[in-house]
């Protein structure tokens, strides 16, 4: 299939392999509007990618200072790639907040292209520079292409009827967009048609914008400070079909699935926080497919009447970030003792406290698995990526469901937000969720008899006819669920639950290891590392040296094999964004000498900072 | 409901041993609950007790129905997710004052403003009963507990003024002993769709015996409400109450204001500011408290605007098709060839 941009350029091409774009501006420069844009239009291309985007907690923090500036990056080749990319080959910086902000972050010899009509005095200040960075020969190892966007935006459009200039430079996004879509020859009829279904109830906004789009390509063609143009063909990737799906979305359709792969209505208690909140404005759009989503009162509420709605059948979600999961733990706690079905996501952000709620962190770990009053088991899983978040959730479901128990499923902000192309699943394919409530006449009927196999107890719905019975956060009575405060029953039950957990080992897969060339040193890694973890091992086997990789998915039972794996290794590395909580559950486990790599920056994990700490590792 | 045997008051007894202290008003209560339940003609698997934590949240144990004694406070955020998901249900939530005043008040109100579909029975001792003793937020200010030996410095909630300024579409009050009253007051929060909230008045007779001893047992000082009529109390009906310009209600002796200055009482008024009124009048300020309805007003309930909002949804985007979903978006296709 070929794409065509609405002109083809007549200036010379040169082919490169892959790029890095980071676009930065004010928080209302539309930043990341215009990366989702060009992120599209490279998806539809065809090439594999990923996104970073980077933004500050505030709305608009003050317009031209440094903690205003929003950050979107997007990382493309035509082979496949595994993360966001280290450092920005090119930076397009609205003004000079951004410029400063983000060069520390780009290597020598990178392009640059400036808004130079926001290099004003007053600019300048409010980002910190003494003298205009744009003049003074600060920029010397790079590459600055000096555009004037406002003022030829504004130019651009000054016969579109009824825009103000002042409306007519809020456009200035799609003139930059327009000029790296010539750049790297991005297909344009998506962008175009996304101005006339964006903008389709103001038409002067869209003649605008399509102006200002058309008005960047145009610039690129015809300026001679862009001498070449490039061009990424699109990756090799496994036939099907695909799109772009951000970590939150992915959850959102998981959840979605795993309602009709169960054949329970989804049922979502929430209370907005970041950066979790979108899950709960996606699927309060799907109440087509009978989701009810519930915006509590708090987070408290908010798991409260999931596990209600669990009690009364349906399958009981609930969605937060550390904040907000730390107001949980006694309905988690609750849903330990009922033994009813509980999905709950901690897209985890940076803490403690309130912390750094749009930076993802991995540090939540043992909060979930050990943040509740006594003996309280209960699985955890993590997402590795963007699009593992769908596959996932479902799980999540499916062992919540199976096993009549609270799940944590652990995603963070990075996989909140950042893309990556998805092959769509064959919903065809996707596994029946198996759901037996109880029935019978009640006689006998023993709310907390098990199965044998699972040792879930059984799930009798209200409704139910003769199978009414009372359940509650005190002790219960083996297979009766009577309140009993006999010591004997109390350790049978507190055994059983762990024991109910423990099992789910056997029921999810073993942990692969990707090891080639039988290498001494393991890398093991959990949640959103895994790109950076896979993109270094490559690195490090390009070089010579032997290293293998290994993902945890299952934190909670671990896969029953995970022992095995990590004692098979002479060098066990654990890199994780906090202060080695999983090391610290493999050395207690499986008494094994695991070192980690911990940097808690709020930021993922670069390539080449891993690559660097397992070299040092396996010449050790 | 063809099939629908007639049950008894003994169908609701669960068999589980009730642990309240003797003489606990408890008994009275659950008494006059097993005892209306079966005028509900609601099948014994459509009603769910649900409690938080306290001595009246030992309820649902007692009661053959579903039920879940849940967390401290949060019993109305947990029905809330059963009600919502479940209309088909009769969902009633037993607390006591700390249980829905305290620790789960945000719920309480919410709940309430919600509308949502839940019965809510508030026993009200005004003491901590489970933890031996300490004030609770409708203790009197002053009150002496283990927990303020130099008496409360907590300026009492009054649940009522509570529940009708949370906007509460049913609202009432009974006594735990005064069967009659209890289930008159039940049957009509029963009947009532969206939240109904109703206070009783209930004696712990080890850590506050005799709180309401003015009302519970002088039955002079009741005030029961009736719609539509003069509200008059008293042995010879010589008592009343009359609503002042300000909009304050107060007790007064009838001969002396005359009857036609009487207010009438009417539950189904649109502000809430009448059912206010009356909840300000207590034994402490006019040495006789109101009993009955105060409001009930028709509102559509939760449940059924979410509902409707679904099939709504249904009407607008078609039956939800997950291929479709899963598709939706900007999608490429890369083909087998490479």
């Amino acid at each position: 299939m070929r794409y065509t941009s609405f002109m083809s350029s007549s200036k010379p091409v040169e082919q490169i392999d892959r790029v890095v774009i980071r676009f930065a501006g004010d928080s209302g420069d539309g930043m990341q509007l215009t990366g989702d844009r060009f992120t599209s239009e490279t998806a539809v291309f065809g090439n594999d990618l990923v996104t970073l985007p980077d933004f500050p907690a505030e709305i608009r923090a003050p317009a031209g200072s440094l903690p205003g500036v929003s950050g979107f990056q997007v990382h493309f080749a035509d082979h496949d790639i595994l993360t966001p990319g280290d450092q920005p080959n090119v930076l397009v910086a609205m003004n000079p907040a951004a410029l400063k902000v983000n060069l520390a972050d780009l290597p020598k010899g990178a392009t640059i292209i400036v808004n130079t009509d926001a290099f004003n005095e007053r600019n300048l200040q409010k980002a910190g520079y003494e003298s205009n960075p744009l003049e003074d020969g600060s920029l010397s190892d790079y590459h600055v292409h000096a555009v004037a966007l406002s003022s030829m935006t504004i130019e651009a459009l000054k016969e579109v009827e009824g825009v103000t200039s002042r409306e007519a430079e809020r456009s200035k996004n799609f003139f930059a967009l327009g000029l790296m879509s010539w750049l790297y020859h991005r297909p344009t009829e998506g962008t175009l048609a996304f101005i006339e279904r964006k903008f389709a109830r103001r038409p002067e906004i869209v003649e605008a914008n399509t102006r200002a789009f058309k008005a960047g390509w145009n610039y690129g063609e015809t300026s001679e400070d862009f001498a070449v143009s490039y061009e990424i063909a699109p990756a090799k990737l496994r036939p099907g079909t695909y799109r772009q799906i951000s970590g939150n979305t992915a959850l959102s359709y998981g959840l979605v699935a795993a309602s009709r792969l169960s054949g329970l209505p989804l049922f979502l208690g929430a209370y907005p926080i970041t950066p979790a909140s979108s899950i709960l404005e996606e699927l309060a759009a799907l109440k087509h497919f009978g989701v009810r989503t519930f915006q509590a009162e708090d987070e408290i509420a908010a798991s409260g009447a999931a596990l209600g709605a669990s009690f009364g059948g349906a399958l009981g979600v609930t969605t937060s970030a550390g904040p907000g999961v730390v107001l949980k733990s006694e309905t988690v706690g609750l849903a330990v003792a009922l033994e009813l079905p509980l999905v709950v996501i901690d897209v985890q952000r940076a803490g403690p406290s309130t912390g750094m709620p749009t930076k993802p962190e991995q540090a939540d770990l043992l909060m979930v698995l050990f943040g509740r009053n006594s003996e309280s088991p209960v699985p955890v899983l993590a997402a590795a990526t963007p699009a593992d978040c769908f596959q996932m959730a479902i799980e999540a479901a499916r062992i919540a469901i199976t096993y009549r128990t609270p799940v944590f499923l652990l995603s963070d902000a990075y996989l909140a937000n950042g893309s990556e192309p998805w092959r769509i699943p064959d919903v065809a394919d996707l596994p029946a969720i198996p759901v037996e409530f109880a029935t019978g006449d009640g006689d006998g009927f023993l709310p907390y008899a098990r199965d044998p196999e699972t040792l879930a107890r059984p799930w009798a719905i209200p409704g139910t006819p003769g199978l009414e019975h009372r359940i509650g956060g005190l002790e219960k009575e083996h297979e009766t669920g009577n309140v009993s405060y006999d010591p004997e029953n109390h350790d049978l039950m507190v055994h059983l639950r762990a024991q109910k957990v423990a099992g789910i080992a056997d029921d999810i897969p073993e942990l692969q290891v990707d090891d080639p060339d039988g290498a001494d040193t393991l890398v093991l890694g959990w949640g959103s590392t895994y790109g950076a973890i896979a993109a270094a091992a490559r690195r490090v086997r390009a070089s010579g040296r032997k290293v293998a990789v290994a993902h945890l998915r299952y934190l909670n039972p671990f896969p029953r094999n995970t022992g095995e794996v990590v004692h098979a290794y002479e060098k066990v590395l654990v890199p994780e964004m906090n202060l080695g909580q999983l090391r610290m559950l493999l050395r207690a486990e499986f008494l094994v000498d695991a070192r980690g790599y911990n940097k808690v920056r709020g930021r993922p994990f670069r390539a080449a900072e891993l690559e660097a700490a397992i070299t040092e590792l396996v010449d050790s | 409901m063809s099939d629908l045997v007639q049950l008894t008051a003994k169908d609701f007894k669960s068999d589980q041993e009730v642990r309240w202290c003797p003489g606990c008003g408890d008994y009275a209560i659950l008494n006059v609950v097993q005892s209306f339940m079966p005028e509900l003609g609601i099948p014994r698997e459509r009603i769910v007790f649900v409690s938080g934590i306290g001595c009246a949240a030992r309820f649902p144990y007692y009661m053959n129905t579903y039920g879940m004694h849940s967390i401290h406070g949060r019993a109305p955020a947990i029905a809330t997710g059963l009600a919502v998901s479940r209309p088909d249900l009769s969902v009633w939530v037993v607390t006591g004052d700390g249980d829905a005043l305290s620790i789960g008040g945000n719920h309480l109100i919410h709940a309430l403003r919600r509308n949502v579909n839940l019965k809510i029975l508030l026993f009200n001792n005004r003491i901590y009963g489970l933890t031996k003793g300490q004030y609770s937020p409708t203790s009197e200010l002053g009150k002496v507990t283990k927990s303020t030996p130099m008496g409360s410095l907590d300026y009492p909630f009054n649940p009522l003024s509570v529940a009708i300024g949370a906007e509460a579409s049913f609202v009432a009050r009974a006594i735990d002993t005064d069967k009659k009253g209890l289930a008159a007051v039940l049957e009509a929060a029963a009947r009532h769709r969206g939240s109904a909230f109703v206070e009783i008045l209930q004696n712990c007779n080890i850590y506050n015996d005799g709180a309401f001893d003015g009302v519970r047992e002088d039955k002079a000082n009741r005030i029961y409400l009736e719609q539509g009529e003069p509200i008059r109390f008293g042995v010879e009906g010589e008592r009343g109450v009359i609503q002042h310009e300000d909009g304050s209600a107060q007790v007064v002796d009838v001969a002396a204001v005359g009857e036609e200055r009487l207010l009438v009482h009417d539950p189904a008024h649109r502000e809430p500011s009448l059912a206010f009124a009356l909840s300000r009048i207590t034994l402490e300020t006019d040495g006789a408290l109101p009993l009955g309805v105060f409001r009930a007003v028709e509102r559509a309930a939760y449940d059924e605007l979410m509902g409707a909002q679904l099939d709504a949804a249904v009407a607008q985007h078609g039956e939800g098709d997950l291929a479709a979903l899963l598709h939706s978006g900007d999608t490429w296709t890369v083909g087998a060839a490479g």
